[in-house]
């Protein structure tokens, strides 16, 4: 099931970047730097920052501004499309 | 383990184990980029990495990225800190074209390089940046920048604007002038005011900063003013056109600057004039009476010209501000619409994001950001979303975005031209 389930994904092409995805690169880079990497993250910790974020849960500079922008649906797309490498 | 994450999860392994398929899968054609700088050389490297055939006409050797560069003027950093060279670009696979466009022929598709050589598109992407208007304000012409500098341009302008304050006399006074709206990078000038500003305060505590603004409202005021009150008084004179504030001349030999209500005599003067798109555009019959080029918000073609793409500076872009951060992303965003143009797919509405830092004084950050989507033709802010950093936050907070700052900016250019 695992297996195909892999071979499923393989055989289709990356999808393009779900709304709003592809800007987080702008700040986003290796680790190492003063803005967080979001590499190595699963998307379920992805989508949770961005809830968390959205809601004010979590303190933060910008990224409380920017997660306010994107609904819950839109954020866990950007977090599995993240997860899955893309950029 | 939700669905979502089990996804997520094996993506992230195919990624990692094998190569990426191409996102071009049904694309066929030919794109040609003009414009090097963060939108141009973001959507070359997106359209070869999902496997199209593009080249990058740019005829510059090194890029002089303009974020920062108000560091440079305060002497706070080195030109060589804001320039990147096109290896990067090309070790990933791009074409170059070392040269420049002269010339864009929307009927035949073409666009004519100053080398003599001619290129095909099926789509071109234009990212030219702006141009300076030199018959915008009286006296101020392309001699007037070399006496007067505008340093809108990173590169020998914002080194001969360096030298000019560091050589300044004590006691001296600087005057700026800044231009109404649009104009690349909105809170530029005010960031620019702020770190002239700490340089008097710290290496000529007599001498004043004049700010004269062509308009009487401007990104992120309320924290630029908040910190000029509490870290310049007495140094930096703001003065909003309700106040008198517009420029209407300049006089290089006289080092005066004019308003409709005074005149200035100035010991460095940093003339900011108003701007329109790059040459290109209006050649490639893309750029409007405004002088800035109309977009679909969708896909950023042009309004005026099929299949020709504006992204940056030079596009319309709605709320979007002109911002290196808002080029970077809507070249992404424009490269899988083209994409997706070529594969005879339709490009889905996308969203994109906006994040501008402005340092007041070292170690001191502030921001907007804003969230934008197509709506009702042009590209509109996302109502409660967005907004600038609290008007009232603690020290440390000031510091984290300072930090944040650095860091955007290696990172951006590291992805742009690494």
């Amino acid at each position: 099931m695992r297996t195909g389930l892999l071979l499923l994904l393989l055989a289709t092409p990356a999808a393009a970047a779900p709304p709003g995805a592809s800007s987080c690169s702008g700040c986003h880079g290796a680790p190492g730097g003063a803005v967080p990497s979001l590499s190595g993250h699963t998307a379920e910790d992805i989508a949770s920052s961005l809830a968390a974020f959205r809601t004010g849960a979590r303190p933060a500079t910008v990224m409380n501004r920017i997660a306010k922008g994107f609904s819950e649906d839109e954020s866990r797309a950007i977090a599995a499309w993240l997860a899955g490498g893309g950029q | 383990m939700t669905g979502i994450g089990r996804r997520a999860v094996l993506a992230g392994l195919a990624a990692a184990t094998l190569p990426r398929p191409a996102l071009a899968q049904g694309a066929r054609g030919r794109v040609v980029v003009v414009g090097g700088g963060f939108g141009g050389a973001t959507a070359a490297r997106v359209l070869h990495r999902a496997g199209l055939a593009v080249t990058l006409v740019e005829p510059a050797e090194t890029y002089l990225a303009c974020p920062f560069s108000n560091e440079v003027i305060a002497g706070l950093r080195p030109l060589s800190a804001q320039a990147f060279g096109y290896e990067g670009v090309r070790a990933s696979g791009v074409t170059l074209a070392r040269t420049s466009a002269e010339a864009v022929d929307g009927a035949t598709r073409q666009v004519r390089l100053a080398d003599g050589t001619t290129l095909d598109y099926d789509r071109l992407i234009l990212s030219p940046g702006i141009a300076l208007r030199f018959d915008a304000l009286s006296g101020y012409d392309a001699a007037a920048a070399g006496v007067m500098p505008h340093a809108w341009k990173a590169g020998a302008q914002t080194e001969l604007l360096a030298r000019q304050l560091a050589a300044m006399p004590e006691g001296g006074t600087v005057v700026l002038s800044v231009p109404g709206n649009p104009y690349r990078c909105p809170p530029g000038p005010y960031e620019r005011a702020s770190l002239i500003a700490w340089f008097l305060k710290t290496r000529k505590p007599r001498a004043k900063l004049i700010v004269l603004d062509a308009k009487d409202t401007f990104s992120k005021q309320k924290l630029f003013e908040s910190a000029w009150k509490a870290l310049y008084p007495g140094t930096l004179e703001y003065v909003p056109l309700a106040s008198g504030g517009q420029v209407t001349a300049v006089d290089p030999g006289e080092m005066s600057v004019a308003t409709d209500f005074e005149t200035y005599k100035a010991d460095v003067a940093c003339i900011i004039p108003p701007q329109r798109a790059a040459p290109i555009a209006a050649q490639a019959g893309v750029a409007d009476r405004s002088g800035w080029c109309p977009v679909d918000p969708v896909t950023f073609e042009s309004r005026l010209m099929p299949r020709i793409h504006v992204v940056g500076d030079a596009a319309i872009a709605g709320a979007m501000p002109k911002s290196a951060f808002a080029a970077n992303a809507q070249a992404k965003v424009c490269a899988e619409a083209v994409i997706d143009l070529l594969a005879e797919r339709t490009p889905s509405a996308p969203k994109l994001i906006n994040t501008c830092y402005s340092l007041v004084a070292p170690g001191y950050g502030i921001s907007v950001a804003g969230v934008y989507h197509p709506d009702k033709g042009v590209l509109a802010d996302i109502e409660g979303a967005g907004g600038t950093s609290p008007v009232d936050a603690p020290d440390s907070v000031r510091r984290q975005e300072a930090a944040y700052a650095e860091d955007w900016y290696r990172t951006i250019t590291a992805a742009v031209f690494g």
